[in-house]
């Protein structure tokens, strides 16, 4: 038995904290797991109860989730040519065949155009807007910045009905840009908070020897303060995008044809030829994919960026 | 390679006055010193030189231009930073290649520059390593490398070696001065170390409270300081400063302090009043048929010298001694002064007043 250490977790602390960080895990992954199983079942399977751990997976889910069908008489059925494609088939079993795409991947489209939209936007302001808070005399700076985080300070949706109107009045209901708009005014205060925390955070001397060295101050901003604050602007980027493309109440009440985003639009599947929870479930499924690509290519800079400042190096 | 002159420069921050109506000229080609205590403006005064505060009032003269509201890119000045501030993004190579990019200087050309400087400086070989393991050493050097590589007209150092530990300071000051002779550069350096500026300077300002108080070679400044703060603020021990209310008159040669005749440099000026009588630790002997009188009361062996503090009616005073000379805690000694080494200060001003060893007193600071 060696000597134990003060700071050094012992193993049988190591184990306990190993253990609830596992459980905490499984607590959250169990829906998430759930959800992806069910995009793989039938639709009876995803509705029978004890529920199914064990099943036949099947890609009716996705293939319903992508397309609209009509059902046919089994005489029609059979008088049409075999089916050409995996996914033709997959619908003809169910006395179905294919009549158009559906109109998620537009939903998506939109999604992602909306989603990473406002996210650039609001860094993009936000970068600016923090370096000009962190870095030069701005008349009352600490009452507009303490006005930019009132703004979070209700439910933005408890503003709904004045964006309704606001957004009536100036053609932006239902398109893109308004969105992006919109989105961008809810994360900017955060987006200006987390980003000057993170410039406070880089010496002036970085910028002045720029200076120094003969650039000029935007130069001195662009070339050597955004390279410092890419962990900032990373992890910042992350809860912006998660706030854009999860959002659904203004999704709901302010899109329906050309802008929808996907959220507002997965729940609609439901209503389209029965309880279609596989399809539900695969919208879902695929929904996820985008913010958890994002997620993991950042998480370097997440991890750093939650902790930054905490501890001068 | 310029001159560079300061001018009436004033420097305020709202209601706060960083720097009172500084003027001095920094010869081509000096290694300059801006010394003084923190807060006294001598950094204020360095960033107004390079362009990254501008005065509130004054001019400021590189090379015969007055460059007073330029902003720093435009003034061809380097700047070594107390933390150095490389750029953490870029190795080495870039960091010292940067300033030349932003001049738009051709490849092959800033290979060449900063092949040269990395091997006057011998880090060629690490030129390819990230900045951040670097020792601080090493970190100094290429912090020197961005600044010689541009060839600028001057060069601004504040407190380059602070961020340093002690043993390494000592080199790298070494290393510095001879960079400097080398170069030929001129350089202005601030410090808060007396004994750095002392060592390494061609002249220095000494600061206080924004106001210039003594400019002058370390020689000028330590032998005739100009002002009781100067006196106090270089040497170590300080200068003694022995306050009494007492005489003296224009062509005097001689003053009444604490019941006799102490012998000064040909007064000047005159002054009755509050006076100091300023005396080095150096310049007091141990000698028992001198009239003044003090009682030991502590006892610093330094190995060649030794610093006795003495008890006397004016106050305490300290005294270097040779470290061979005999003195017990407790014992009272006579003093003799030595007469061509004293300064006369007016206590309630801090001048100095004039007399033959210092012509200027400190009339105009």
């Amino acid at each position: 038995m060696s000597g134990y250490s003060v700071t050094e977790p012992s193993p049988r602390q190591k184990w306990i904290a190993g253990a609830l960080v596992i459980g905490y895990a499984v607590i959250t992954i169990l829906p998430l797991v759930w959800i992806l199983i069910t995009g793989f079942k039938s639709p009876s399977d995803s509705i029978s109860y004890p529920p199914k751990v064990f099943f036949e997976p099947t890609l009716e889910g996705y293939v319903n989730l992508f397309t609209t069908r009509t059902r046919v008489s089994p005489e029609t059925l059979e008088s049409l040519p075999p089916p050409e494609t995996w996914y033709d088939e997959i619908v003809r079993r169910n006395d179905l065949v294919i009549a158009g795409p559906s109109r998620y991947g537009e939903r998506f489209l939109n999604s992602i155009v909306i989603g990473f939209g406002s996210t650039f936007l609001s860094i993009f302001l936000g970068t600016l807007a923090a370096y000009a808070f962190s870095r030069f005399k701005v008349p009352l700076k600490d009452d507009l910045l303490f006005f930019i985080l009132s703004t979070r300070m209700m439910p933005p949706i408890a503003v709904a009905i004045p964006i309704f109107l606001m957004f009536r009045q100036l053609g932006l209901s239902d398109t893109h840009l308004g969105m992006i708009l919109l989105y961008t005014a809810v994360n900017i205060s955060l987006a200006v908070w987390l980003l000057k925390g993170f410039i406070d955070e880089i010496p002036l001397e970085y910028e002045e020897a720029a200076l120094i060295d003969g650039y000029t101050r935007f130069q001195a901003f662009y070339k050597v303060v955004l390279p410092q604050a890419a962990t900032g602007i990373a992890s910042t980027a992350i809860f912006c995008l998660i706030f854009a493309w999860n959002e659904y109440a203004f999704a709901v009440l302010l899109t329906s044809g050309t802008a929808q985003t996907a959220p507002p639009f997965i729940p609609t599947i439901i209503g389209v030829g029965g309880q279609d929870w596989p399809a539900v479930a695969a919208g879902a499924t695929l929904f996820l994919l985008p913010v958890m690509v994002f997620t993991i290519l950042l998480r370097k800079h997440l991890l750093r960026g939650i902790t930054f400042g905490a501890v001068r190096k | 390679m310029a001159r560079i002159v300061i001018k009436d420069v004033r420097k305020e921050f709202g209601d706060f006055t960083a720097v009172q109506a500084s003027s001095f000229t920094i010869e081509d080609g000096e290694f300059f010193m801006l010394l003084g205590p923190s807060g006294c403006g001598k950094t204020t005064t360095l960033r107004m030189i390079a362009g990254l505060e501008l005065p509130t009032s004054g001019e400021i003269y590189i090379d015969g231009e007055e460059v007073g509201q330029k902003p720093a890119s435009q003034r061809d000045i380097a700047f070594v930073f107390q933390m150095f501030a490389l750029y953490p993004h870029m190795n080495v190579r870039r960091n010292i290649s940067y300033p030349l990019v932003s001049q738009g200087m051709g490849r092959a050309e800033v290979k060449a520059r900063v092949a040269e400087v990395a091997r006057i400086l011998g880090i060629e070989d690490i030129l390819d390593r990230p900045v951040g393991g670097l020792s601080g050493g090493d970190r100094q050097r290429v912090a020197l490398g961005r600044a010689i590589v541009r060839r600028p007209k001057a060069f601004m150092m504040d407190e380059p070696l602070g961020a340093l530990d002690a043993e390494f300071r000592e080199h790298m000051s070494e290393e510095l001065r001879a960079l400097h002779d080398r170069m030929g550069a001129t350089t202005v350096y601030v410090t808060h170390d007396q004994l750095e500026a002392m060592q390494m300077g061609d002249k220095i300002v000494v600061m206080n409270h924004g106001v210039v108080e003594q400019f002058g070679t370390p020689q000028d400044i330590y032998d005739k300081p100009a002002t009781m703060f100067v006196a106090d603020f270089i040497g170590a021990p300080a200068m003694n400063l022995m306050r009494f209310d007492g005489e003296v008159a224009p062509g005097a040669t001689s003053l009444l302090y604490d019941g006799a005749e102490v012998a000064v440099p040909r007064m000047r000026e005159g002054r009755r009043g509050a006076l100091a009588l300023g005396v080095r630790p150096e310049h007091v002997h141990l000698d028992d048929a001198a009239p003044h009188r003090g009682r030991i009361a502590a006892v610093e062996y330094l190995g060649t010298t030794q610093i006795l503090t003495l008890e006397t009616a004016t106050g305490a005073l300290k005294l270097r001694a040779p470290a061979a000379q005999v003195a017990r805690v407790g014992e009272t000694v006579g003093l003799r002064f030595n007469g061509r080494t004293l300064s006369v200060f007016d206590a309630r001003s801090g001048a100095a007043l004039a007399s033959d060893l210092n012509a200027q007193g400190g009339g105009d600071g």
